[in-house]
């Protein structure tokens, strides 16, 4: 089991100022799996799920406590460098956010950014966009605007963008929660897909995709993980009562 | 433990509707064989073709409930202990109605028997009445209340059921082959007994899926394996 851990968070607090917005979560991510975050608003979810690439660290005021070892590697250890891990660590957010570029430049910026010579950037280009399955429905405007895309082909294009830089895992925070059931369902199936080779991590208001997507799942509520569990589990024999009350729509 | 309520207070209406028509759907298919047995016992056929009357209402009940639980199914995409409840609702719907059918096959072996004089005197048959109607009401309290005691009581009465049916089978045999004139009439009270027989099954099937939803686990054969 613990070569399969990619991801392992021991004992962190995390504080937004006086405020504690984690208490103590300790709990490991497996490799090449699809694990949910869910929770009410405010549990701390989408908080742990940016303090894994050190997103964080781009909010004043706010302190790590305990420690959060990516392939053995502490992430906050002080020789680390925070761009480096966001390359490995990609993240993709909950609305759709293109550069103002062209199509290609979107997936080209990153790569060329971080000063990494690629040898055949077209091919790094049609590779990023075939795996995010967004290809055939671009390959004929890559020097349009990526603005003129729709809701869902931006966010794969986002996706996409993400994949460019190699990760090894990818962080989504609600990544569907802007677009229509038919993107919706596109995005999820590219989950499905992507998790052969990626690791993927992702936070959920939607209870029925932690439920598809997701093979393990991790109930968060007021700063504390209540419940780690398959996810098969999670949705038909929890072991906590908390987290019954809130799958079964029994909260607040 | 008292269970908290749903935000949405129509999904909890919508759940305690298929509660109470299960009980009702209970109560009825109870009644079907209390009547059915009567009308053996009192040799009174009247009674006995209510009983195939009554049947159209269980059948309705049936398929009212069975479509809310699959109407719930789609709209709520129930989870957890809500998601058990309904799949166990759906297998217990199916149970009753079973019941309610061996309660009419019961009243047609008593309309052909009051046609012919008495047998014997009934002595098991009622004894199997009263366990029978015991294991229906017993596991449909047992899934009302949440009650693994209870429903493990009716599973362990499905084996005395089971007994008394082999002890009123060889009864039989011995008046079939003392008078060949006896054999239709001890055929059809075989049947009866097998009918009691069958319906303490399905209440033992309800028992089952009473357990499993409140463990989680199958408890239905030896090879059933827990949701780990």
């Amino acid at each position: 089991m613990e070569s399969n851990v990619i991801i392992s968070v021991s004992q962190v607090n995390f504080y937004y100022g006086a405020v504690r917005a984690l208490t103590d979560i300790s709990m490991k991510f497996r490799k090449n799996k699809v694990t949910a975050l869910i929770g009410p608003s405010g549990c701390g979810k989408s908080t742990l799920l940016r303090l894994l690439n050190r997103m964080n660290e781009l909010i004043d005021g706010t302190r790590v406590e305990g420690e959060i070892l990516f392939e053995g590697q502490n992430v906050y250890a002080p020789d680390v460098d925070p761009v480096e891990i966001r390359r490995k660590i990609g993240m993709v957010f909950q609305k759709p956010n293109p550069f103002p570029k062209t199509i290609y430049n979107n997936i080209s910026y990153g790569p060329k950014l971080t000063g990494v010579s690629i040898a055949d950037m077209d091919a790094l280009v049609e590779q990023s966009l075939k795996q995010a399955v967004l290809w055939d429905e671009v390959k004929d405007i890559l020097n349009k605007s990526a603005m003129n895309l729709s809701g869902g082909q931006q966010q794969r294009l986002c996706i996409a963008r993400a994949l460019a830089m190699k990760p090894d895992i990818l962080l989504m925070d609600e990544p569907t929660s802007a677009l229509d059931p038919i993107s919706t369902a596109k995005i999820e199936e590219l989950i499905e897909e992507l998790k052969e080779n990626y690791t993927i991590i992702i936070v959920t208001h939607n209870m029925q995709q932690a439920a598809r997507v997701s093979d393990e799942t991790a109930f968060f509520y007021l700063g504390n993980l209540v419940e780690y569990n398959q996810t098969e589990k999670i949705f038909t024999k929890p072991d906590m009562k908390q987290t019954e009350d809130y799958i079964t729509g029994r909260f607040g | 433990m008292e269970e908290k309520r749903h935000t949405s207070l129509h999904y909890e209406k919508e759940l305690q509707a298929i509660k109470d028509g299960l009980i009702y759907l209970g109560a009825l298919t109870e009644t079907a064989i209390r009547k059915a047995m009567k009308s053996l016992s009192d040799r009174d056929t009247e009674l006995a073709r209510t009983v195939v009357r009554d049947d159209d209402e269980i059948d309705r009940l049936d398929t009212d409930l069975e479509e809310r639980c699959i109407k719930i199914l789609a709209l709520r995409q129930p989870t957890a202990i809500d998601l058990r409840f309904i799949t166990t609702a759906i297998k217990i719907i199916g149970h009753l109605e079973r019941i309610g059918d061996m309660a009419v096959n019961i009243a047609e072996k008593a309309i052909l028997l009051n046609e012919e004089p008495q047998l014997k005197p009934y002595i098991d048959l009622p004894r199997m009445t009263d366990l029978v109607e015991g294991m229906i009401k017993d596991s449909l309290d047992s899934f009302i209340r949440n009650d693994m005691q209870m429903a493990e009581k009716v599973r362990q009465t499905e084996q005395i059921v089971d007994d008394l049916n082999e002890q009123i089978f060889r009864e039989l045999l011995t008046f079939m082959m003392e008078d060949s004139k006896s054999i239709h009439r001890a055929l059809l009270i075989m049947q009866v007994s097998k009918n009691l027989e069958r319906i303490a099954d399905h209440s033992k099937g309800i028992a089952d899926m009473v357990m499993y939803m409140v463990t989680g686990e199958c408890v239905r054969h030896q090879t059933c394996s827990s949701i780990e």
